[in-house]
């Protein structure tokens, strides 16, 4: 039996671009806050979109409580390298060093997975000493997760001695374990998404190992009609249904009807996606359905709705 | 089909197209950037003529499928003419598709540079040259750009259409070149390379090695001063290259279309990108807004009758059913009103915020072209040339 969702301690949300990650993984957090559990939330790509979710100020690498026993930071590596350097080598003080923050934030982006490290690194860091229940990272994209979760392994490889090799075997010992970290895929019911959130699956079980807790389908469409009621509809469409409708009405009827029918084919080419991704997923990955907020759809009004629906989902 | 919105100018997608070289189609994910740089280009094919190349990043397979394409390969391909006759088009030109395959990009960059052919298999058997092609994210963009800059300057194409790869930031791969160029031109890379020519510690360089060889280690140090010794025998050839990549971005044959949905982020991001593009004197062609709900969503006799269907199904089912009573039963058909309308307003709602969101981008552009949200997916080239038309003209 897997570990429940909010029962682990690191939690990536990620899924193709402009399917919610960010909301998801915003609900996911509130859910878990709710629930009582310290939680922190943290922004990985930094473009303010959690800040968003809440409508609180913008975040920081310093994290803040920005509802009872719920946090939120954002990722920045040049951040975490001074923390670390602080609290790993005892350097404080590097500004003293002039330029060295900078040149390291180079060598950073010359020596492939360093920067990767010291996102994970500070994550794990959360985790491994026990500041929070539950860590949620609105993690990059599906395209960039991979090289973000592979880089302790990449650089164990790489590195032979040295402290980073030394740091990277209690990080793999977290993110290897399915009953402290998973990773949930956001998708919607659409292609690309469907199709992108099972190569990731793939590619998670190939290259990292991080176990993948759930896929949340988002925005899936309400059913407007059952069998019986779709052959109503169709004779509503029909010149006497229509007419009877317009003269009942005093209007012209196509929009009502054009938009109805609109909303029924779309549901309908969001059920193949839909089934194509069930077909594909291994089995046992947990599916979690989120509708489609007409409303609203971010903001804190729509994340605490997001949640609610989550946490029915999940059984709460 | 929703309305097209005009400019005064009479400026179109298809003039654009005419006009232009290179069109760079960029915008945030899932907002159709791919199908949108097929279809335009399969449109230029069809109806302007001449060579045209589209250079996707990642497609669906099913628009593989829908060029006649088992899969895209970083050879270009042409897509057979067969599928416009089948589409009821007469092609004037020639289409022709290519993915971009980063690895095998970087190879192909390394085997033309390399001053021999040592240091070229020295560079690909170097265990972080895979590394850093591979997982290096700016590598990604920066390839992008610079295989763009190698098919332009073949001459083998009249026009040729890119779709940008899926960037942290939309801007990043703008920056891609000059970045690349910074890189190996930077004091940095001298000092990495300081010690596989000689270890001599200057005052400026000791802290930082003090620092990284208690951090990564000296071992890792020393083949990352290999690998980049290596590369900078490539020096010259890269910045030359970065430079001319980074000329052809703000070349006048080289316009930016702006692809986005008009949903909150998607929107945001493209005005950002838009901002950026300013910022920098580059050229926004078009903003192509996609999936957009029609118009007469927003129509008040029809709002007013979903309120009705919602408030009254009762009473006008039973009047329905008596002037038509094949329809249906009156309870079940009352049900049906009620989600008709129901599903009316919820799309309603969106489609007013679409349409705010809508005018403020679309005041950004000279050409901004409206694709109606399509309940169906593109499965062939006639439905990426139905997809082309609403953005043509």
């Amino acid at each position: 039996m897997a570990t429940a969702l909010l029962d682990r301690r690191l939690v990536f949300v990620t899924g193709k671009g402009g399917v919610g990650k960010t909301s998801i993984a915003a609900a996911i957090g509130q859910l878990a806050a709710s629930r009582g559990k310290r939680t922190l939330l943290c922004e990985v790509d930094a473009k303010g979109d959690l800040a968003g979710a809440f409508e609180t100020g913008p975040t920081e690498f310093r994290e803040r409580e920005i509802a009872p026993g719920l946090w939120a930071m954002s990722m920045s590596t040049e951040a975490s390298l001074k923390e670390y350097l602080s609290l790993q080598l005892k350097l404080p003080l590097l500004s003293r060093i002039g330029p060295l923050a900078r040149t390291f934030d180079f060598v950073a982006n010359a020596a492939p997975g360093v920067k990767e490290i010291l996102t994970v690194g500070k994550l794990a860091y959360e985790v491994r000493e026990r500041h929070y229940d539950l860590v949620v990272v609105d993690a990059p994209a599906s395209g960039h997760i991979v090289g973000q979760l592979a880089a302790p392994q990449a650089i164990q490889n790489l590195v032979q001695v040295g402290k980073v090799r030394d740091q990277t075997g209690w990080m793999l010992d977290i993110l290897s374990d399915p009953a402290q970290t998973g990773v949930v895929i956001v998708a919607t019911p659409e292609e690309m998404p469907v199709n992108e959130t099972l190569d990731l699956s793939v590619r998670l079980a190939e290259e990292t190992s991080v176990d993948l807790a759930a896929v949340v389908v988002n925005r899936v469409l309400p059913e407007l009609f059952t069998r019986g009621e779709e052959a109503v509809f169709k004779g509503l469409r029909s010149p006497d249904g229509a007419a009877a409708l317009g003269a009942a009405l005093g209007t012209p009827v196509e929009p009502l009807l054009d938009g109805a029918e609109l909303a029924v084919k779309m549901r309908r080419t969001r059920a193949e996606h839909l089934g194509d991704l069930r077909a594909g997923l291994p089995a046992g990955v947990e599916l979690l359905y989120v509708p489609e907020l007409f409303q609203r759809t971010h903001g804190v009004r729509a994340t605490g709705q997001i949640a609610e629906s989550l946490g029915a989902e999940l059984g709460y | 089909m929703a309305a097209k919105r005009r400019n005064t100018s009479e400026s179109s997608l298809e003039q654009l197209l005419a006009a232009k070289e290179i069109i760079i189609c960029c915008g945030s994910g899932g907002v159709g950037k791919t199908t949108t740089a097929a279809a335009a280009a399969a449109m230029a094919a069809a109806h302007l003529g001449g060579k045209v190349l589209v250079i996707t990043v990642d497609p669906a397979k099913r628009l593989a499928n829908a060029l006649g394409l088992e899969r895209f390969g970083n050879v270009e391909t042409q897509v057979p003419p067969s599928l416009f006759t089948d589409a009821g088009v007469e092609p004037r030109g020639e289409l022709w598709a290519a993915m971009l395959d980063t690895k095998q990009s970087w190879d192909e960059l390394v085997r033309s540079h390399a001053p021999d052919a040592a240091t070229r298999d020295a560079i690909l058997a170097n265990p972080l040259y895979e590394n850093i092609t591979g997982r290096f994210v700016q590598s990604h963009d920066y390839i992008a750009m610079e295989r763009l800059y190698e098919i332009h300057a073949s001459g083998r194409y009249d026009l040729i259409v890119v779709d940008t790869p899926p960037t942290r930031n939309a801007i990043d791969f703008l920056e891609a070149p000059e970045r690349m160029a910074d890189f190996f031109s930077s004091r940095l890379l001298r000092w990495l390379t300081v010690p596989a020519r000689s270890r001599v510690f200057t005052m400026a360089s000791k802290p930082f090695y003090t620092v990284a060889d208690r951090i990564l280690g000296s071992q890792f140090l020393q083949d990352i001063a290999e690998f980049f010794l290596l590369f900078q025998t490539m020096y010259d050839g890269f910045v030359e290259r970065a430079r001319a990549v980074t000329r052809t971005l703000s070349d006048a044959r080289t316009a930016f279309v702006v692809v986005s949905t008009l949903e909150a982020s998607p929107a945001r991001e493209a005005d950002y990108f838009i901002e950026a593009l300013r910022e920098r004197k580059f050229a926004l062609g078009a903003v192509v807004l996609n999936k957009v709900l029609p118009g007469w969503f927003r129509d008040r006799e029809a709002t007013r009758a979903a309120k009705q269907l919602c408030s009254d199904a009762a009473p006008l089912s039973e009047a329905v059913a008596t002037a038509a009573p094949d329809v249906g039963e009156p309870a079940q058909l009352a049900r049906v009103l009620g989600e008709v309308g129901e599903s009316f307003l919820n799309f309603q709602v969106v489609a007013k915020r679409e349409a705010e969101q809508r005018s403020e981008l679309a005041a950004q552009a000279d050409v901004v072209a409206i694709v109606p949200y399509a309940d169906h997916d593109i499965t062939d080239l006639a439905g990426l040339l139905e997809l082309g038309e609403s953005l043509w003209r």
